[in-house]
């Protein structure tokens, strides 16, 4: 492993004591305090999360709207200006590069939010670049300028809405819409969304912003509760939720017609990477599944690890954990699709040992971002 | 800052005399280290300890960790409390968050166990290896 990046508020995250960890090539805070009440924090009142690691690639031209159409799974050519669409990303084979945000700036500006693996979104930009072919498109890989932050839970909007300011109000902001604005003086985009099943919104500014905005969002937040979050309840509250980890519960050899990712596809869509595949996996129908599991005994099931039905291997943990909310330990597993029936009992191999799990409705726990 | 009325291993156990038995638990270092423990796989009353080898396991919600015993002999009480309440882990580490209670086969085996004074250099030694 080389050197770990750094995301522009580092140099914060060491002031406030976090415990760092190396994460998709950046070393970030794993916590500030304890897990379990930076978790709370989120659920019950404020988070505020550096995750200026993602990466921002810019897709500039007449072609960007028709590019990014080809480029991913979902349809983006009605997209209106300042709306954002989640999609895979799929390789011709149907397995997927990545899942990304798309933020519709204009007609002819489309701004991509990728996963930040490996140096700074480098497979996700060199993958587009590969793919440019006749549009007439300009692909930059703006990741390093832009510094990004997460303010998630319940006072989020309360705390954002009198500093920001905007064509409309924060609270007029519907969730996946996003605006222009100013925050503290500088220039931002913010959009209303979240990787922790909360409201809350995402600030994007330019990295060297950042820094005073993260510490005068922290000062303002003082009157609700803030806490800094790092990954680790990033984690539990993403996981509750059972939004998708790429990496874990996504990844190249995984299609979306198998994780619950089928709204995203439209093959009523002109042509786009891994169409034909997918209407094969389609037409034949999936073979295995991402269900989630209940686990109640035993231990904490985590990625990786073997889920067998009567000694024999049908699957695998893609993410697991204890759910904090729940105090209870889950799992989202890719098992065959014969044992994906909800109620379906299954056991999860924990150190060396069988332990009993259930098949279970995800998510865990209900979403209540806003609409 | 770590107590003096228990002894401590290399691993980061404590281990009480009390009347006839030993009680074990993790430290305040260790309990800070893993942090947020969630679960914990206990042993049943009647196993046997040996010294040195671990007797049960703690889970984080980023880490597992086992717990190895600081003394050999017969485990009398197990603090199933921590079944559902593993937190007392990290909120009271020497107190109520003790693990087992062992009736020791030898006395010995404590004495070569750390005091409070060496555990405490014994850990800033280990934090400036990990620096």
């Amino acid at each position: 492993m080389g050197e770990l990046l750094l995301t522009p508020l580092h140099e914060e995250h060491i002031k406030l004591k976090a415990r760092m960890i190396p994460f998709d090539g950046f070393d970030m805070p794993v916590q500030y305090t304890s897990i379990i009440q930076e978790h709370f924090a989120v659920r019950e009142k404020v988070g505020l999360f550096d995750v200026s690691h993602m990466g921002e690639i810019e897709l500039h031209g007449n072609d960007a709207l028709s590019f990014t159409d080809y480029i991913v799974a979902n349809s983006v050519m009605q997209m209106k200006d300042g709306e954002i669409k989640y999609s895979p990303m799929c390789y011709p084979h149907g397995g997927q590069v990545d899942d990304i945000f798309i933020y519709k700036m204009k007609d002819n500006f489309v701004l991509l939010v990728v996963n930040a693996s490996p140096n700074y979104s480098a497979k996700d930009f060199d993958w587009i670049s590969q793919n440019k072919g006749n549009f007439d498109v300009d692909i930059l890989n703006r990741s390093p300028t832009y510094g990004e932050v997460a303010v998630q839970g319940p006072e989020a909007e309360k705390l954002m809405e009198p500093l920001v300011k905007g064509d409309t109000s924060l609270k007029e902001l519907k969730r996946f819409k996003f605006m222009r604005g100013e925050l503290f003086g500088k220039r931002i985009l913010i959009s209303r969304t979240g990787y922790t099943g909360e409201d809350g919104c995402e600030v994007y500014s330019e990295a060297k912003d950042i820094v005073d905005i993260w510490n005068g969002i922290l000062a303002d937040g003082k009157k609700f509760g803030i806490k800094p979050i790092g990954l680790g309840a990033r984690d539990t509250t993403r996981f509750e939720v059972c939004y998708w980890l790429y990496g874990n519960d996504i990844d190249e050899t995984i299609n979306p017609l198998e994780t619950g990712q089928e709204w995203t596809v439209k093959f009523d869509k002109g042509k786009f990477i891994g169409k034909e595949a997918l209407l094969k996996v389609k037409e034949k129908g999936i073979s295995r599944k991402l269900v989630g599991l209940y686990v109640p005994t035993g231990g904490i099931p985590r990625n990786k690890m073997e889920v067998r039905k009567e000694g024999r291997k049908i699957g695998y943990i893609t993410s697991g954990n204890y759910c904090p909310s729940l105090r209870k330990a889950y799992a989202m597993a890719m098992l065959d699709l014969l044992y994906t029936e909800k109620g379906s009992k299954v056991s999860v191999v924990i150190r060396n040992r069988e332990v009993e799990a259930e098949v279970v409705d995800m998510p865990f726990v209900k979403p209540v971002n806003k609409r | 800052m770590y107590p003096k009325d228990v002894k401590y291993t290399e691993t980061h156990e404590w281990a009480r005399p009390e009347e006839k038995l030993v009680a074990v638990g993790i430290t305040s270092y260790a309990s800070e280290q893993l942090s947020d423990i969630v679960y914990v796989e206990l042993p049943t009353e009647g196993e046997e300890a040996t010294k040195g080898s671990p007797f049960g396991t703690l889970e984080s919600v980023k880490a597992v960790s086992d717990v190895y015993s600081p003394v050999s002999g017969k485990i009398e009480e197990v603090n199933h409390r921590l079944q559902d309440e593993p937190e007392l882990l990290n909120k009271d580490p020497y107190g109520e968050g003790w693990i087992i209670k062992i009736s020791p086969t030898k006395k010995e085996d404590l004495e070569d166990l750390m005091d409070a004074a060496a555990y405490e250099k014994f850990v800033e030694e280990q934090e400036e290896v990990e620096e």
